[in-house]
């Protein structure tokens, strides 16, 4: 560089140099648009079918410019987590941060390379823009900003959950997952860009953001407060729903440009969190909110004390209707007691839920079989309202040959036997036939025995299912179930219970062609050259269940209508005869959430019925 | 026309009378105003009359996330955006104890220099237009907008780049970009020529910016002043060697001084800081692509990500003097308090008031652009 001293004088004739000036080109340019930057912030364009409308874009946006608006046109799908909110923007306020570009959990918004918009005369409203695929000016442009792994800003991975490690778990029924740390559970609420979708696709509506933000916020109190506004099975659904909610999560989804990995919140886990670290004093007092003190004067009565029935009780009692339970087993809880394995669900947990229910004023009767102990008849005459939520306890047989043997036993019977404390010895070898969560249930049940019994797991699971192609049973129940030593078979279906001597010996299975016609019914196509034999001292059909609908008596199951072998309802619960609700698994389900969300629905019909 | 809240200075039975210069005028460099009382051509008094461009923006930024005043800060200062994304995530990576990688902070120094070239070219023509001079500004700003081009290229924005984010930048440097960067530093180089025969060498304005608006070093720090205004007067502290902050202390570059603080003075520190700015630019295109590694530390969800209570005082130089963000967070989700210590305010108030007393009436322009203020810096 030269240097110029603050005494140089300088020359007249300096200037004079750049007179050379003349004889060069001028370089003006043209006034027409130049091609704009590869990663300019130009206008915004957005993908309609990756957009989920989540909002998360107008939350972040700097001035207030975007707006969702509603498109009629597109369908909304509550399960899938889309709705039919889409984005407009305002230029008039847009600053051109893109930082709703680098927020969207799909990468459905993002910016072209054009920057030139004019509008004419008092056409402003040309400012306020739609954005689709093509562009502002439905010109195609190149895109721009888009989203890159390092401008995302969403933070995409969950916190791990810790659990118990397969040989520290096998020979026993403890709990599998450790629970978060409130430090990881403030982490992971951290997550939720509060969009909503959970608490569209949850049957019941929880109000999913609103307790993961309380728990963010530290305040676990209210956090219970906002489950027990919607669910009173919290700790149950605190660790085995289906999480409908998480499928739905915006988070969860990826992309292939921009996002290759994404976890929704673990919005089960935070729930589980929450409903144990809160007393169960504090929860009984949250629970009472919003209870009427002045009696209806009516009364109504529920069959069965699974979370269906329990949730219209706990609703009815609190709108002050007398409600009475019965119950045929011991214990309160149905499936999520007779059916789900204590690693899964601890019972002392299961009971925490069943004291809270019944201090808002429910009374259950245990050990009564309705149709054995009491009559239909007789509690239609005591009550206003009857409710039938008995689940489905009867196991499906698969009626191959052999399956009539006293050594091939039905799932539900087993899952039901090992809770009541029975002497059970278990079997040297098994041979579970589904490929469902209920079939994993009971290898994973059987294997602990085992190994507590013999020292050695010999549990084989033969499903119709191929393994991560349309298999039945959730992911982790898998990993965990050959973690612990248990054989899935899967495109197996059953031949055969080879039975020598009236003992049973083993199962023998084909292989699968297809499952479904090409119409969509079930009906199974097997190659049957295809034959494996599986030695096993018993077999175990895990292959579906129905209600046991006896207890209604013959005069009713004839007065009532039915759909395929389930009573028919209304959309409230109601069946054909005026004083008879159904609820849950035996009329939809299964699953707890469903169970909890038609409890709630068959209450608000029955509340209105009686208060008319 | 006069502005509503005008009010007319009693004057007595002096000689003395009013002018009143700005806000849009072609002598004025931004929106604020002076006002001088005059005896003949000589200033009496000469008052800053700011608060044109108030917009409230440290107000504003208690109101949003902590991720949305990104979008505000660029705008404190239109002509040098930089150094604000920088200082302000600084701050906010500072509360919360992280670092941007080091990848990032190389990156960063990257636009702070690009940042302080275009400045600079865009002062040259401002400065010598108030001479009279209009074809330093023509070139100024033609020269400004390739670096534009390149802020384009790199950030998504030409002027705002929001390019910074607490924890580093938001993306990487596109493909051939340092290519493109060494070619326009070849081109600024030479036009160094250029620029001196018809400026700097010119005897003209040599004479018209020599001893015009003097300030001595006591003075200086008297009034705050800081950045090539303070080095015009002898006093050669620049916060990137001082209390480096980023990379800075891994390069090398010179601190250009002048001694007699006036307006040539102040002009020829920013000349030379302009070939400083090439020389650090130089240095950053050969380590750049040995530093791999990631550009970003990752912040929490910015919907719900509380800076956790704690105050931050985070300081860079930038193209007008020392720019600072003390930022103070009460651990929630949006900044307590945002307090911007812009160099522009001790220089367009009190220096420029200070200086302005007895200097000609044709010099008061000169003097001004001569100290770089940047108005929307004054009123915040």
């Amino acid at each position: 560089m030269k240097k110029i001293d603050y005494r140089d004088k300088g020359s007249i004739l300096n200037p004079l140099k750049n007179l050379q000036f003349f004889a060069r080109k001028p370089i003006t340019e043209k006034l027409e648009p130049r091609p704009a930057s590869a990663s300019y912030r130009g206008f915004h364009i957005n993908d309609m079918d990756l957009c989920i409308g989540c909002s998360s874009c107008q939350k972040i946006c700097d001035n207030a410019a975007i707006t969702m608006v509603e498109v009629p046109s597109i369908k909304e799908d509550a399960a899938k987590g889309i709705r039919n909110l889409r984005p407009a923007i305002d230029y008039g306020r847009c600053c051109w941060c893109a930082l709703c570009v680098d927020i969207c959990p799909t990468s459905a918004i993002e910016m072209t390379r054009e920057y030139v918009h004019t509008c004419d005369g008092d056409d402003t409203d040309s400012y306020f823009v739609f954005p689709s695929e093509n562009g502002i000016h439905d010109l195609k442009f190149a895109k721009g900003w888009t989203k890159t792994e390092d401008s995302d800003l969403l933070d995409r991975i969950r916190r791990p959950m810790g659990e118990m490690k397969p040989e520290a778990r096998i020979n026993n029924f403890d709990e599998v997952v450790d629970g978060f740390t409130m430090e990881m559970a403030v982490e992971e609420a951290s997550r939720c860009v509060d969009c909503g979708l959970c608490e569209d696709a949850c049957p019941a509506h929880m109000h999913a953001p609103n307790y993961i933000r309380s728990i963010y916020e530290g305040n676990l109190e209210q956090a219970v407060e906002w489950m027990y506004e919607t669910n009173p099975f919290s700790h149950v659904c605190g660790r085995v729903c289906t999480h409908i909610c998480e499928d739905a999560c915006s988070l969860g989804r990826v992309d292939e440009n921009g996002v290759k990995n994404s976890q929704p919140i673990a919005i089960r886990w935070l729930k589980r969190f929450a409903m144990d670290n809160v007393s169960k004093a504090t929860i009984k007092h949250i629970a009472q909110k919003g209870k009427t003190h002045i009696k209806s004067g009516k009364s109504v009565a529920v069959i069965g004390a699974g979370p269906a029935g329990l949730t219209a009780a706990f609703d009815l009692a609190k709108k002050g209707h007398r409600v009475t339970v019965y119950e045929a087993l011991p214990k309160a809880g149905g499936m999520t007691r007779y059916g789900i394995p204590n690693y899964r669900l601890p019972e002392d947990r299961l009971d925490q839920d069943i004291e809270v229910i019944t201090s808002v004023g429910v009374k259950i009767n245990y050990n009564v079989r309705v149709g054995t102990d009491i009559s239909m008849q007789q509690i239609h005459q005591e009550n206003d309202a009857v409710i039938l939520a008995i689940g489905l306890h009867n196991g499906r047989s698969t009626r191959i040959s052999g399956s009539d043997n006293k050594a091939v036993v039905k799932a539900v019977d087993l899952l039901r036997m090992i809770p009541q404390g029975d002497k059970f010895i278990a079997p040297k070898s098994a041979v579970v036939i589904g490929g469902g969560n209920v079939a994993m249930d009971i290898a994973r049940s059987m294997a602990r025995l085992q190994m507590k019994q013999h020292n050695k797991v010999n549990v084989v699971v033969s499903a119709l299912e191929a393994l991560g192609n349309s298999f039945l049973a959730d992911d982790e129940e898998v990993s965990e179930s050959l973690e612990e030593g248990i054989t899935i078979l899967d495109s197996r279906g059953p031949k055969q219970c080879v039975i020598s001597k009236g003992r049973l010996t083993g199962l023998e299975t084909v292989n699968v062609l297809s499952i479904f016609d090409n119409k969509g019914r079930f009906s199974p196509k097997y190659d049957n050259s295809d034959l494996q034999y599986h030695p096993a001292e018993m077999v175990i059909e895990a292959i579906g269940q129905s209600a046991d609908i006896t207890l209604l008596g013959k005069d009713l199951i004839e007065e009532l209508d039915w759909d395929r072998g389930r009573i028919k309802i209304n959309d409230n619960g109601s069946t054909s005869v005026e004083w008879l609700w159904s609820a849950g698994d035996m009329v939809k389900g299964p699953d707890v959430i469903n169970a909890v969300a038609d409890g709630h629905r068959v209450a608000n019909d029955i509340d209105s019925y009686l208060t008319r | 026309m006069r502005p509503e809240n005008y009010q007319a200075v009693p004057l007595g039975d002096s000689n003395e009378y009013e002018i009143f210069i700005g806000p849009n005028h072609p002598g004025i460099e931004g929106n604020y105003a002076l006002k001088l009382i005059l005896d003949g051509d000589t200033v009496v008094k000469g008052t800053t009359d700011a608060g044109y461009l108030h917009r409230g923006f440290e107000k504003l930024m208690e109101g949003r996330l902590w991720i949305q005043n990104l979008a505000i800060v660029p705008r404190i200062c239109v002509p040098d955006p930089a150094p604000m994304e920088v200082s302000y995530s600084l701050a906010v990576e500072e509360i919360m104890g992280i670092d941007a990688p080091i990848r990032a902070q190389w990156i960063r120094v990257l636009q702070l220099e690009l940042s302080r070239i275009a400045a600079h070219l865009f002062t040259f023509g401002g400065h010598a237009a108030t001479t009279g001079m209009y074809t330093p500004m023509y070139w100024g700003v033609a020269d400004r907008d390739l670096v534009l081009d390149l802020f384009e290229d790199f950030t998504g924005g030409r002027v705002y780049s929001i390019y910074n984010i607490p924890g580093g930048v938001r993306r990487e440097l596109p493909e051939g970009f340092l290519e493109k960067l060494s070619h326009l530093l070849d081109y600024l180089e030479s036009r160094q020529n250029d620029y001196d025969n018809l400026l700097f060498t010119n005897q003209i304005f040599v004479q018209r910016a020599k001893g015009v608006g003097v300030l001595s070093k006591e003075d200086a720090l008297e009034y705050g002043v800081t950045g090539p205004n303070l080095r015009a007067c002898g006093l050669a502290f620049d916060v990137r060697r001082d209390d480096p902050y980023l990379i800075y202390d891994q390069l090398e570059f010179d601190i250009p001084t002048q001694q007699k603080g006036d307006a040539w003075s102040r002009i020829l520190v920013r000349r030379d800081e302009l070939f400083q700015s090439i020389h650090i630019l130089r240095q950053v295109i050969a380590k750049l692509p040995s530093i791999k590694g990631p550009i970003r530390t990752a912040i929490p969800n910015p919907l719900s990500w509380n800076v956790p209570a704690g105050e931050a005082y985070a300081r860079v130089e930038s193209s007008k003097g020392e720019l600072a963000y003390y930022v103070v967070s009460d651990g929630g989700d949006k900044p307590y308090r945002v307090h911007v210590r812009g160099p522009s305010s001790m220089h367009a108030v009190q220096t420029l008031e200070f200086l302005a007393k007895g200097a000609r009436i044709e010099d008061v322009a000169q003097i001004m652009f001569s100290l770089d203020a940047c108005p929307p810096e004054v009123d915040r």
